[in-house]
């Protein structure tokens, strides 16, 4: 049984805690929230096995934070889009703004559209399927986890990266600093072959150019001043 | 023959031996200095401004019998579970990563014996400082490192790092020989490399985004907890306007007296305001948007004395924190370690190469043994008896002024010894009713 919560008639704070309540109960329901007008923080914080579809456009931080649960946007999402995100899947159909999966930890943030500036930036262990294209500075300072894009990448990419790998399959504008291309290994057809999957791309791993660190700015040299 | 006389040696006041030393240090390694604490400059501080006391028109309190309240409730703005605190004095947010977990654990014992609270920062919540702090403020940082939605739900209040008095505009650099296994793990970092501390979030960017954010966290947390923003002594006024619209409990406002870690020296002394500069123009910020008391103004950067509590309070203030001044409790810098001093190149009073991790007190250290240098029951024993003295000397200076209350502190028991205080402080010039700015004259 799905329960339906209507936006028009019920309060941000009252679908949020209906939502972090029935994850807590760890029951497995399923919810549809309609008319979310792109209400931000939306469906954020839930901590269990829960499903949770919306119905249209959302605003900042929806899904934030999100453990376990599989949330669904049927329609575009605002800025921070699965923000520090645990684990668990978030869909978005449409397209997402900046900043999507921002310091995630772990889950599948999976866009089907496009990704705008920023997306992954700090990734602590996230994965992120875009089936799109996605901006500048993606990846900035990621950290761990990886980044699948099946279209084009913006400037910078991977600007200041750790250990996050990172995915491409059409252009790259430019690469940022410390960041390379790699060569794909087959662990890394591997781990692209299983994510692709899990997003339902219709893609092949061998499409896809690996990108990482060089590592050259992980400990400060100043002879590497010109790279900051 | 008789001798030529000549002048005495002259030191050049532009080019003296600590800036030619620095000079050739610079050519030595091609790299800028880098250190910890906060400013080492002479700048105006509450040392510049005097309590009147009490006289014909003040009545004053009976010290050892008459009740002065020291209390503080923050974040009672927004919050369903404000904080309440014994004392207005609050441990600032100081990183596992850049103290030692002994260290860590220490503060927290210190803060809840003597009933107030300590905060995390950059790196997470550790365990010691969760076990031991009765009231933990929880840093919300650029960097995000081991943020996650169970600590955040765990804490007593949430504190937005904006930006901190040391570096205001200035992220952090936590060098690789204190990134061990453990903090490594906790930053989803590899072990041993220079780990960046970002200057601005990766998520949001400037009041209105902060807004949505502050929403989401309260969403998160089911509106229990206070949220803090803290900003570095940059435009205070602007910066306590805007941290209100974004919707904060309490804002945390840190002069360039404040610590940190690691950051470039140029950048520590060249950066941000004194401390003393920035209350005023905070207060009068909440004060135009009628929120002076409903958001609490937590003031820091430099903060050693009761005189400089009962000071700050005095400006207006809801509380202080103090960072560098509980690291001194604790044993930081101490006399006893003279002789490994003097190995590091250094003195005691003069130790500041934390983020090398070499601390011979075993308190910014990330090393195994100095570690254990560090007993944290004593180190604790000792930061509430400090905290405790810090109490009673603001007491002390409340009562000789009249109040039953630290609180009721304001800037008519106030004046200044210099034209720079007075002016910022907006106190009248010791001996006159006048201060620089004051309209009307």
């Amino acid at each position: 049984m799905t329960t339906t919560l209507d936006m028009t008639a019920t309060e941000l704070r009252e679908v949020n805690t209906t939502l972090q309540a029935a994850a807590k109960a760890q029951a497995n329901e399923a919810f549809e929230i309609t008319n979310p007008r792109g209400s931000h923080a939306m469906a954020c914080g839930l901590d269990g096995p829960l499903s949770v579809t919306i119905k249209g456009s959302t605003g900042y931080y929806c899904a934030g934070m999100n453990k376990e649960a599989t949330v669904t946007v049927e329609g575009s999402a605002g800025p921070g889009v699965a923000e520090n995100m645990m684990s668990g899947v978030v869909t978005i159909e449409g397209d997402a703004s900046q900043y999507a999966g921002a310091t995630g930890h772990g889950g599948l943030l999976n866009i089907k559209g496009n990704a705008s500036s920023r997306c992954g930036i700090s990734m602590k262990g996230i994965d992120i399927v875009v089936h799109g294209n996605i901006g500048h500075m993606s990846a900035f300072m990621a950290q761990k986890g990886n980044l699948v894009v099946l279209g084009d990448a913006g400037d910078a990419l991977g600007d200041s990266l750790y250990e996050a790998r990172l995915f491409v399959r059409g252009n790259v504008k430019s690469l940022g600093a410390d960041c390379i291309e790699k060569e794909m290994r087959p662990e890394h057809i591997e781990i692209l072959k299983e994510l692709l999957e899990k997003a339902g791309a219709d893609a092949k791993p061998e499409e896809f150019k690996r990108y990482g660190s060089a590592r050259k700015l992980y400990n400060f040299n100043i002879d590497h001043a010109d790279e900051y | 023959m008789d001798k030529t006389p000549q002048t005495d040696p002259r030191q050049s006041w532009t080019f003296s031996n600590s800036i030619n030393s620095e000079i050739r240090r610079a050519a030595d390694t091609g790299i800028y200095d880098i250190r910890g604490g906060g400013a080492k400059r002479r700048v105006p501080h509450f040392d510049d401004l005097l309590f009147l006391g009490a006289s014909m028109s003040r009545y004053p309190l009976e010290g050892y019998r008459e009740k002065c309240d020291t209390s503080v409730t923050l974040g009672t703005r927004f919050a369903k579970k404000p904080i309440e605190l014994k004392i207005p004095v609050t441990i600032a947010g100081m990183s596992f990563g850049a103290l030692s977990g002994p260290a860590k654990e220490a503060l927290g014992r210190g803060a809840t014996m003597a009933g107030t609270s300590t905060t995390t920062g950059d790196g997470g919540m550790t365990e010691e400082e969760r076990g031991h702090s009765e009231k933990l403020v929880y840093q919300y940082l650029p960097s995000r490192y081991g943020m996650n939605p169970d600590d955040l739900r765990r804490a007593d209040a949430i504190e937005i790092v904006v930006g901190q008095g040391a570096k205001p505009g200035g992220g952090g650099m936590l060098l690789g020989q204190k990134i061990t296994e453990r903090v490594a793990g906790m930053r989803d970092l590899p072990v041993g490399i220079d780990q960046r501390s970002a200057c601005r979030h990766p998520d949001w960017t400037g009041p209105d985004d902060l807004e949505i954010k502050i929403l989401e966290i309260r969403e998160i947390t089911n509106w229990e907890k206070p949220i803090y923003i803290k900003v570095g002594g940059a435009r205070p006024y602007y910066d306590v306007a805007l941290a209100c619209k974004a919707g904060a409990d309490v804002i945390v406002l840190d002069g360039m007296q404040g610590g940190t870690a690691a950051t470039q020296d140029v950048f520590i002394e060249h950066v941000g305001q004194p401390t003393l500069a920035c209350i005023r123009p905070a207060v009068q910020a909440l004060q135009d948007l009628g929120l002076h008391r409903e958001v609490q103004l937590v003031v820091s950067g430099g903060i050693r004395t009761g005189a400089d509590v009962a000071k700050a309070l005095a400006l207006g203030a809801d509380a202080v924190a103090i960072g560098t001044a509980a690291l001194v409790a604790l044993g930081d810098n101490d006399p006893k370690w003279e002789s490994e001093y003097n190995k590091l190149g250094t003195t005691t009073g003069a130790y500041d190469d934390w983020h090398e991790g070499r601390d011979p007190a075993g308190i910014t250290t990330q090393d195994a043994e100095l570690m254990k240098r560090l007993d944290p029951e004593v180190a604790g024993r000792k930061l509430r008896n400090y905290l405790n003295v810090l109490t009673l000397e603001c007491q002390t200076l409340a009562r000789a002024c009249g109040h039953n209350h630290v609180h009721n502190l304001e800037p008519e028991d106030l004046c200044a010894l210099t034209m720079e205080a007075a002016a910022m402080a907006q106190v009248p010039l010791a001996g006159t009713n006048w201060y620089p700015g004051k309209p009307g004259f």
